[in-house]
């Protein structure tokens, strides 16, 4: 980046200005007054305090990271610079407010909002706290950049830490409500709301201790338990991670329960359509139409309701999984010849045809119309039903096991080496002896496949299903995820689906402003990590290419 | 019976039409070419022979037996290769994934390492660069790349689209050499060029493709002395 054409003084306040326009825009959403009570640190630091100071600490922070090097003196000034102009920003903010009745515009411009943004000191008072809070924060940025990187990285992460556990104390505390002696130990640490002071610096010390020490032991490449790669290794790593996941649902409760079903069911399906659109390279807006045709399956053929079957579970799982396999054939064969754009828009449609075919009252007698289908079986085993989240949780978990693995073997095999050229360049693929409509058919099969299965599992935990839980918006969050994690990859799969599936539901406090925290990390994230959170190897590998090509180096 | 025999095709994209009965054949052994300006139907051709298109009329027959009925991947098995127009190379690959989806119509690991081997010998520079990403490659060692990956399916016509398209001289020589140097190990070459002074060096007979229809045909020295091709095609008066 040529910064060195714009002076660093001028970027600086440009940033700042930044910084002081999103603690603003954050006030007047009303996010900074609907956490202000919310504590992290109890009778310290609020939630609401933190979104607008933040900002300008964060914003000073990059600018410094961008700049180039300075003597230390210099980067303490450029620092104060962009913090004193996200102060003045606020402060400006206030004093307009203050003047004028921003209340006719903006529902949250309210006497509390200024209030809080001037720590209550008045306007005049709070003006200037917000400047110095600025020069204080720009200046804390600057430190945090003089310090040797161990020390650095120790206060940053411990703060982060520290942050994360004042934020989620919540859920904290209710689920260390069922593991005994060490949920007394647990509760001294928090407060009613947030943190206790002592219980955050005891966290400090600790967390920060560890990683201190941590740090200092400095071999990155040093062999640990979690990359050593010797297959023995290996394999009890891999046990270790089974055993954990065992061990979940009675650890964590209901409520995480519930979360856990979800985002299991949500990878079966980023697995599926992974190798639609990861491995094969074919973009399907359509994918909820084969959950949909599992769940339905499962429906038409245990509800006594409907009374056509009356299948077990079990018995009607086949069923359920050869119609979604041959669903995705079906839907595979008009749209061979299709590309890009035109293959995404058609097969959106095939996916509308498919909600619109299971809510149609000519339909009705068959599949329940607008009512869906209630009664559904649960799978049995013996004697033993799963019918809770907990009992659910473990059937997930054994689907996943099996199409993780399913789909980990097709990726080196001859048929996703055919995928994978397909995706490249189709001409060329069938120059190369590829036959691309079997490979591209089983692309779509293996996708629907996986789809159904979560389709039987999701039906037989709510034992119902319904016309609207098969809406676009499914397609789009299964496409997300995998976007997020990281085309192609697979544990990529499980990363995106836990930071978009589970993220909001941890975050459900924050309630209307969930989904702007969320759009927010979001678009931070797609532009900070386009590759995704764990991309496949095959991007990491182009991308640290490019990092030593001479194009990039030389500037 | 000629290996590859092309008998008056014609050939369509959508209303257009691109070849106009067109008829070549590739004896067994040979090294023939096909020059012609742009837009004449060179790679329209060679996509008719490899069955990437169908022609409206007209037969594509190897060993005599017409290939109107196999699809384009079913082609390969017959041991057709082709290296692209613009080389085509997997991007995303690294130079060894590239060569092993070559291979992809081959089943005998023994056959796949001994075609390695061979083009490996041919092409020492894959070999260094073999764990690369293929788009990192620079142009020459891409066409290198193209044409390994054709001769890792064991072909027995070679199809060559441009293989000098923006080559700087030397590379042309070097890729020129290689030609001949795979047609004396036995592969039969159908040339697709644009640069007829270097086609017609290395091959020993050709033809003149002109807006989809072939215009004459000769041995590749008599083309080189003929007045219509030195000046059309050859750059001289
Ligand atoms: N996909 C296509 N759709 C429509 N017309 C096409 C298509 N591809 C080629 N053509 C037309 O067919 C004719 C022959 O094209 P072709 O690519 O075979 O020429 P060429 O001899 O290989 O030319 P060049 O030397 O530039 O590669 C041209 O007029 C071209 O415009
Ligand atoms: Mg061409």
């Amino acid at each position: 980046m040529r910064t060195t054409s714009i002076s660093p003084w001028k970027q600086a306040f440009q940033s700042g200005l930044l910084g002081g326009a999103i603690a603003v825009l954050l006030a007047l959403v009303g996010m900074v007054a609907a956490f202000s009570g919310r504590y992290i640190v109890s009778g310290v630091f609020t939630m609401g305090q933190f979104l607008f100071l933040a900002p300008i600490l964060f914003l000073a922070y990059m600018t410094l990271r961008r700049a180039p090097q300075m003597p230390p003196f210099r980067l303490l000034q450029t620092g104060m610079v962009s913090g004193a102009a996200s102060g003045a920003v606020i402060a400006v903010f206030v004093l307009i407010g203050s003047v004028v009745n921003l209340r006719v515009m903006f529902i949250n411009a309210s006497p509390q909002l200024y209030g809080i943004l001037t720590f209550n000191q008045g306007v005049g008072i709070g003006a200037l706290i917000l400047l110095v809070a600025g020069l204080l924060l720009g200046a804390l940025a600057a430190g945090i950049i003089l310090l040797p990187e161990r020390t650095r990285k120790t206060i940053v992460q411990a703060a982060l830490w520290v942050f994360t556990i004042g934020l989620l104390r919540d859920l904290i505390v209710t689920v260390s409500f069922r593991w005994g002696p060490l949920a007394a130990i647990i509760k001294q640490f928090f407060a009613v709301s947030g943190l206790t002071p002592v219980g955050a610096a005891i966290l400090i010390a600790l967390i920060g201790g560890i990683r201190y020490w941590q740090l200092g032991k400095n071999d990155p490449h040093a062999v640990t338990f979690f990359n050593n790669t010797k297959p023995t290794v290996r394999w009890l790593r891999l046990g270790l991670a089974g055993v954990i996941l065992l061990l979940l649902p009675p650890i964590l409760g209901i409520f995480f329960s519930e979360i856990l079903d979800n985002v299991a069911m949500y990878i079966l399906m980023g697995l599926g359509l992974n190798i639609v659109v990861g491995f094969a390279g074919l973009l399907d807006l359509g994918y909820v139409a084969f959950f949909a045709i599992g769940a339905y399956v499962m429906g038409v053929m245990t509800s006594p309701e409907l009374g056509f079957f009356n299948m077990t579970w079990w018995e009607a799982l086949p069923f359920a999984l050869v119609t979604s396999f041959i669903a995705g054939v079906i839907l595979g064969l008009p749209v061979l010849r299709l590309r890009g754009d035109y293959l995404a828009i058609v097969t959106l449609g095939f996916g509308e045809i498919v909600r619109l075919l299971v809510l149609s009252d000519w339909l009705r007698p068959w599949l329940g119309g607008t009512q869906g289908i209630q009664r559904i079986a649960q799978p049995q085993i013996g004697n033993f039903v799963f019918n809770t989240q907990q009992e659910l949780y473990y059937l997930f978990l054994a689907g996943l096991g099996i199409v993780a693995f399913i789909a980990w073997r097709l990726k080196d095999s001859r048929l996703g080496r055919s995928w994978m050229a397909l995706r490249e360049d189709e001409d060329v693929a069938k120059a190369m002896g590829i036959n691309h409509v079997t490979t591209k058919l089983l692309a779509f099969a293996t996708g629907a496949l996986f789809s159904g299965l979560a389709g039987t599992i999701f039906a037989a935990k709510l034992t119902s299903v319904y016309p609207h839980s098969m809406n676009f918006l499914v397609s789009i969050n299964v496409l997300s995820l995998i976007i997020i994690g990281g085309m192609g990859s697979i544990p990529g799969v499980f990363v995106g689906a836990l930071v978009l599936i589970a993220a909001p539901e941890l975050l459900r406090e924050f309630a209307e402003f969930r989904y702007l925290v969320y759009g927010a990390l979001l678009v931070t994230m797609m532009l900070t990590k386009p590759e995704g959170l764990w991309p496949e190897e095959r991007r990491r590998l182009e991308l640290h290419e490019e990092e030593h090509s001479p194009a990039v180096s030389a500037d | 019976m000629s290996l590859l025999e092309v008998e008056n095709i014609h050939t369509y994209y959508g209303n257009i039409q691109a070849l106009r009965g067109v008829s070549l054949k590739v004896e067994k052994g040979e090294i023939v070419t096909l020059i012609g300006a742009n837009g004449a139907g060179k790679t329209t051709t060679l996509r008719t022979i490899s069955g990437l298109l169908k022609p409206r009329e007209g037969h594509v027959k190897l060993e005599g037996e017409d290939l109107a009925s196999y699809m384009a991947h079913e082609i390969v098995y017959k041991g057709v290769a082709m290296v692209p127009e613009g080389r085509g190379v997997f991007a995303r690959l690294t130079v060894m994934e590239n060569l092993e989806m070559g291979a992809f119509s081959l089943s005998n690991k023994e056959q796949i390492n001994r075609n390695l081997e061979r083009v490996f010998t041919l092409f020492p520079r894959l070999k260094e660069r073999r764990a690369q990403v293929a788009g990192t490659l620079s142009g020459g060692e891409q066409q290198m790349l193209a044409t390994g990956r054709a001769l890792m399916a064991s072909p027995s016509v070679l199809l060559m689209d441009e293989p000098s398209m923006g080559l700087a001289p030397v590379l042309v020589e070097v890729i020129f050499d290689t030609i001949q140097q795979i047609n004396r190990e036995g592969v039969t070459i159908l040339l697709v060029e644009q640069n007829a002074l270097m086609a017609l060096g290395v091959a020993h007979r050709g033809y003149v493709l002109q807006t989809g229809e072939i215009v004459l045909s000769d041995s590749a020295e008599k083309l080189r002395k003929d007045p219509t091709v030195q000046k059309a095609y050859l750059g001289m008066e």
